[in-house]
């Protein structure tokens, strides 16, 4: 473990042939990824792909089957859950709908988890909020109840609350689904101004292939549980690969199967399965 | 089984959860392997399943309770979190008690008068409805009003915090949700349930006071002397405080198991909510069978 963490001192999360799968069902099946320190990631693919699966064994959420994922320098499935708690207050983690705390103000929402973590007193806490909310432009709302809130506010205000301590590692979940072209570019250019003020590393996981590419550094591209394509936005928005082109383009007949892949093959639900 | 459980074996329970789908996965699929047999087995399959089910999910409920004490530390340390939720289970409850004590001690009222009556010794009517609410109908109705009003409160709002990802981004905030959001709503309603049978059968009283001395004209006197005099602190009102406080118990834990349970859906939530409300109404008059056997057998 040492070793990999001297030996690549600018990788911050490492995948190596990671497999999972529910049941009888793979969602991965041994992919490999290297995030860099300071950059922006993002993963993309379609929906149902393991995207998000994959972050949530990044974040130690579920147990790969196989294969494993490696957070600087720590393996996150080996981890006792007091290490992975540890480590896991060094990451910040935007859900797709912002899973804000219903219960609570938008400023006690930002302020959770440095009060859960730290002593540190009333007035340092406010000021700390008031400044992570104005980072997001929303520091006139910091008496809303999120319910108050539009859906751009609501992921504004937990991008907010998932960077509150300063992460290494920023992860987001579609940060650009169900958004209006405004609030979508507001998001995009948050996340990479966050990402380089912070001086912390982002995965995205999104579908969101136009507002994606103009903030990542380097794209990786998920298709079936595998990783079918792999490069920088400029690499893939010149790439021939039959899959990008499709993704890219939003084309609708392509390498992407129509068809879910089902256990019994057609012909034999057809002919019916009692003659076995 | 155990083949199945390996891959996810891990310790939030969430993932266990989803080990003990597999039973419930081969129980759907054996009678469609083996469709030539008979009614009687595939009977006894399903019925072997069920059972196994149960006995499954009652582990894991087990198991969470336990999960639920170890990870109490929280909801001490700090226990403006479990006052607070006391305030919504049990402050919030005390209107819909006093009056449905009220009520049934009004109706005790009537009907032991138009009993005691006939047999010449309506002044025992203080006795008659002191004993019925301290004893029993105090914690009883107490517990499955409850149920009903917190407790389907608290397996709602558990429930959905799941579906809208609240715990999982709780879990990801490195804040154990057992012990932030389960852990205090469980104290709060063990709390609040011993106090919310208290005022219901003090109202009770009050109200059968209301009936049979203001209403009907019982002598005061006697009413309260009798009362006085029969009811025993240790054997009566402290066997109450007892059966309230193992009903708070019983209902907390299954109203925040079930809603830690739900699946994370608006079906699964409300579905669970029912659950909350049948299982624990029926525990706790099972619960009070159990208790008042072993608490009045020499009485």
């Amino acid at each position: 473990m040492a070793s990999a963490t001297s030996s690549s001192p600018e990788i911050l999360v490492k995948i190596r042939d990671l497999s999972f799968s529910y049941g009888d069902r793979s969602i991965l099946s041994g992919i490999n990824m290297e995030i860099p320190r300071g950059k922006v990631v993002a993963i993309m693919g379609s929906s149902g792909c393991g995207k998000t699966t994959t972050l949530r064994l990044i974040g130690g959420q579920l147990r790969p089957t196989r294969g494993m994922v490696e957070v600087n320098g720590e393996i996150v499935h080996k981890l006792t859950s007091d290490a992975l708690y540890e480590l896991r207050r060094r990451m910040g983690m935007l859900f797709q709908f912002g899973a804000l705390f219903t219960d609570m103000s938008v400023y006690d929402n930002v302020a959770f988890q440095i009060r859960e973590h730290t002593d540190l007193p009333e007035e340092l806490i406010n000021d700390l909020v008031l400044m992570k909310l104005h980072a997001v432009g929303l520091r006139g709302a910091h008496g809303l109840m999120p319910t108050e809130l539009s859906g751009g506010m609501a992921r504004r205000v937990a991008l907010a609350r998932a960077v509150a301590l300063d992460p290494m590692l920023i992860m987001y979940d579609e940060p650009f689904a169900g958004l209006d072209p405004i609030s979508l570019s507001i998001i995009g250019d948050l996340i990479r101004k966050l990402n380089d003020a912070l001086g912390a590393s982002s995965i995205i996981v999104t579908h969101d292939v136009q507002e994606s590419l103009k903030i990542v550094d380097y794209v990786y591209f998920v298709s079936a549980g595998k990783v079918v394509a792999e490069g920088t936005p400029k690499e893939i928005r010149a790439s021939e690969a039959p899959y990008v082109h499709q993704f890219v383009w939003g084309e609708a007949d392509g390498p992407v199967p129509f068809h879910n892949p089902a256990v019994q093959s057609y012909d034999e639900v057809l002919l019916g399965a009692r003659h076995g | 089984m155990a083949d199945s459980k390996k891959p996810k074996a891990a310790p939030s329970p969430q993932r266990q959860r989803n080990s003990l789908a597999s039973p419930r996965g081969t129980g759907r699929r054996a009678p469609r392997l083996a469709p030539e047999r008979s009614l009687l087995v595939q009977f006894l399959t399903h019925l072997g399943h069920g059972v196994t089910d149960s006995l499954w999910r009652l582990g894991f409920a087990a198991h969470f309770f336990l999960a639920v004490l170890l990870n109490s530390g929280t909801a001490f340390r700090r226990f403006q979190l479990t006052i607070r939720e006391t305030y919504f289970s049990g402050a919030l409850s005390i209107v819909i008690i006093l009056v449905s004590g009220l009520f049934v001690g009004m109706v005790l009222g009537l009907q032991g008068y138009d009993t005691l009556e006939r047999y010449g010794s309506s002044e025992a009517l203080g006795v008659l409805v002191s004993l019925s609410l301290v004893r029993e109908l105090g914690p009883v109705v107490a517990g499955l009003l409850f149920a009903s009003r917190a407790g389907a409160a608290i397996t709602a709002e558990i429930g959905l915090m799941k579906a809208t990802e609240q715990i999982s981004a709780m879990e990801m905030m490195a804040v154990n949700p057992i012990a932030r959001v389960v852990a205090p709503r469980f104290w709060a309603g063990v709390i609040s349930m011993p106090l919310l049978a208290a005022l219901f059968s003090a109202m009770g009283i009050f109200g059968g006071y209301l009936v049979g001395v203001k209403l009907i004209g019982v002598d005061p006197g006697s009413f309260w002397s009798q009362m006085q005099a029969t009811v025993d602190f240790r054997e009566d009102i402290m066997n109450g405080v007892i059966k309230s406080f193992v009903f708070g118990i019983l209902i907390s834990w299954i109203a925040v198991f079930e809603g830690y349970d739900a699946d994370p859906t608006a079906e699964g939530v409300s579905r669970a909510t029912t659950r909350t409300v049948v299982t624990s109404s029926l525990s706790v008059l099972a619960a009070d069978f159990i208790l008042t056997a072993f608490m009045f057998r020499g009485a």
